[in-house]
């Protein structure tokens, strides 16, 4: 049987040899990547179906991959014992503030650098990206000193206020955007009696959605991420965001790694959600700063 | 740039109201980053750097003593161990997260390649759930008794090591965690991909060359800008390693992952030592400095910019 299937599949590689020598990079090519792209699946698959599995399913090996039936009490359970609703709530409040914080300080800055003639502007574009690659700890003690001193820990007030200070990586990608849009638009609406901040309230930020879009889902992520921010200045569980709280479900005695895996999903799918309908502003992100970095 | 340092060269003479009033306003529009970066950089660094001069709890007792804290941290047993523990992830991350995006970039340029927006897509993936949601996965992920990882090694007759909870593999585990989120790296990579001229590669050929010539001449010299600025940005985010170290192992097993940050973490904000912890951020921050510097210094000997590019 196999001599006859090798002689017949050795007739068919004779017969079709040229289009197999097309083909066959393109499957060598695909499935190379499709075999790759597990790893970096797995662990989510995983995830998901250990977060559906009931107790009995959750430490055994070979890992069953398809629960027998849909454990709803592995996010049940833990939604009673700690206040994972409120997190969210918190972490919602956290990123509509930094959000919008970060949309209008950076394009007002990079409006500025963009846009206006001063003396020392290119000096300090020059520090602005310096401080790109300032690492933050440095900073770290002074700011928690400072923010302890007049009473706001223990809030979200010091993880929200420090983003109405334009960061230098928007202002650097918002920059390299309105330095590509025509000055003309500019000069005819200041022909036309518009002031400068008309042109970047009217002109400018309309025109800059991509780059303005691909400043807030960045924003939105970090902040959603954020992990050690949340760590030094809140103590109070209520007030925690979801990163911060999802520390709590970590538990080495008793492992309710079903329980776990369930918030460890509920934390990632508001990003998953995000990534999947704003995926281009991801890519072009990464093109707008990337090329010209 | 060109258009605006053309407009401003073309009439010069003409420094009128119009021109003060634009001067004012650019200050007035960046004002937002400059009083953030007197503040919170600037003024936070210059606290910082006097801070490691005092011993300090930051509430009740605030003692000067000079240099002490930096004599101390150099025979800080527990701080050497950070640093060698930091220095060990620098040098098996930074390289095999660079490399494994690279490699990856390359295979999803490919032009026979289907589907290559699904790869692309799930490659990234890990890269936007980092920190803590990553670390609580890969805690299990990497379970020794009833992890994913030493299951699939099953598969294939390896009997897996005891990952984060083995002195010898918990770096290596984060390395392997860090590898797998490396996704930024990969897109920017693609970018920098796309944006190479075909006609040089067309020109190539017809000149005989290869396609291992053309990587080694075309690819790689046109891809240094990106390879460049990922290395830097890897590197810097490399030295600051924390919350799987804090997450995963709180610095264990028997220090083996207690990295520099964490180190100051437990330093500052557990143990309410803010003057040596300053003097942790201090080291840190010259080392990253000195790093980065050295890499910006060798990066005229490797990196090819087009003219254009040039700043």
């Amino acid at each position: 049987m196999t001599a006859a299937s090798a002689s017949l599949s050795a007739r068919a590689v004779r017969t079709h040899r040229p289009r197999l020598r097309r083909i066959a990079p393109w499957v060598f090519w695909t499935l190379l990547a499709g075999l790759g792209s597990i790893i970096f699946v797995l662990p989510f698959v995983w995830m998901v179906s250990t977060g559906f599995k009931p107790r009995w399913e959750q430490l055994v090996m070979p890992p069953v991959w398809i629960p027998s039936r849909i454990e709803w009490s592995n996010f049940t359970e833990p939604l009673h014992r700690q206040p994972v609703l409120q997190w969210y709530k918190n972490t919602l409040i956290l990123v509509c503030f930094n959000v919008f914080g970060a949309l209008l300080s950076s394009s007002l800055v990079a409006y500025g650098f963009a846009r206006m003639q001063f003396k020392g502007r290119n000096l300090l574009f020059m520090i602005l990206l310096a401080t790109m690659m300032l690492p933050g700890q440095v900073t770290l003690i002074p700011i928690y000193y400072f923010f302890s001193r007049i009473h706001w820990t223990d809030s979200l007030r010091p993880l929200i206020v420090p983003s109405y200070f334009a960061a230098p990586y928007y202002v650097f990608l918002l920059r390299q955007f309105f330095m590509g849009i025509s000055t003309e638009m500019d000069d005819a609406a200041e022909i036309d009696g518009c002031n400068l901040f008309d042109i970047y309230w009217r002109i400018i930020l309309p025109m800059s959605l991509p780059a303005l879009g691909v400043v807030a889902i960045t924003e939105f992520t970090w902040n959603w991420n954020d992990f050690f921010g949340p760590l030094i200045y809140i103590n109070t569980p209520v007030k925690f965001t979801i990163a911060a709280g999802l520390r709590l479900f970590q538990t080495r005695a008793d492992p309710q790694i079903g329980q776990t895996m369930a918030m460890t999903f509920l934390s990632v799918l508001p990003l998953l959600v995000v990534f999947y309908s704003a995926q281009r502003y991801f890519i072009q992100g990464i093109v707008i700063s990337g090329v010209k970095g | 740039m060109a258009t605006s340092t053309a407009l401003a060269s073309g009439r010069p003479k003409r420094m009128s109201s119009r021109a003060r009033r634009r001067q004012i306003a650019g200050y007035l529009f960046i004002s937002p980053w400059v009083i953030g970066f007197l503040v919170f950089t600037v003024g936070a660094m210059l606290f910082s750097l006097g801070l490691t001069l005092f011993d300090t709890d930051l509430l009740t007792e605030t003692k000067f003593i000079g240099l002490k804290n930096f004599v101390q941290l150099s025979h800080d047993r527990l701080f050497l161990k950070s640093l060698s523990v930091t220095g060990y992830y620098v040098l098996l991350a930074v390289p095999l997260q660079v490399l494994a995006a690279l490699l990856i970039a390359l295979m999803l340029n490919n032009r026979k390649i289907a589907l290559v927006g699904v790869w692309r897509t799930l490659y990234y993936m890990p890269s936007i759930v980092s920190g803590i949601a990553v670390s609580m996965l890969w805690m299990w992920m990497l379970n020794p008794d009833f992890g994913l990882f030493n299951y699939l090694l099953s598969l294939v007759g390896i009997q897996g090591p005891r990952w984060i909870y083995s002195e010898q593999w918990a770096i290596p585990s984060f390395v392997i965690m860090g590898v797998w989120a490396a996704g930024s790296n990969m897109l920017l990579y693609l970018a920098g991909l796309q944006s190479i001229p075909t006609p040089l590669y067309e020109a190539a050929s017809i000149d005989g060359a290869g396609s291992w010539s053309r990587f080694w001449r075309i690819t790689l010299p046109m891809l240094s800008p990106t390879l460049f600025f990922n290395l830097v940005m890897t590197l810097i985010g490399a030295f600051q390693v924390f919350t799987q170290a804090f997450v995963m192992t709180n610095g264990g097993p028997n220090n083996a992952t207690l990295t520099m940050v964490l180190y100051l973490y437990r330093k500052g904000f557990e143990q309410l030592h803010f003057g040596y912890a300053s003097a942790v951020a201090w080291v840190l921050f010259v080392i990253i400095m000195a790093f980065t510097l050295l890499v910006f210094r060798s990066s005229t000997a490797w990196v090819y910019y087009e003219g254009e590019l040039r700043r």
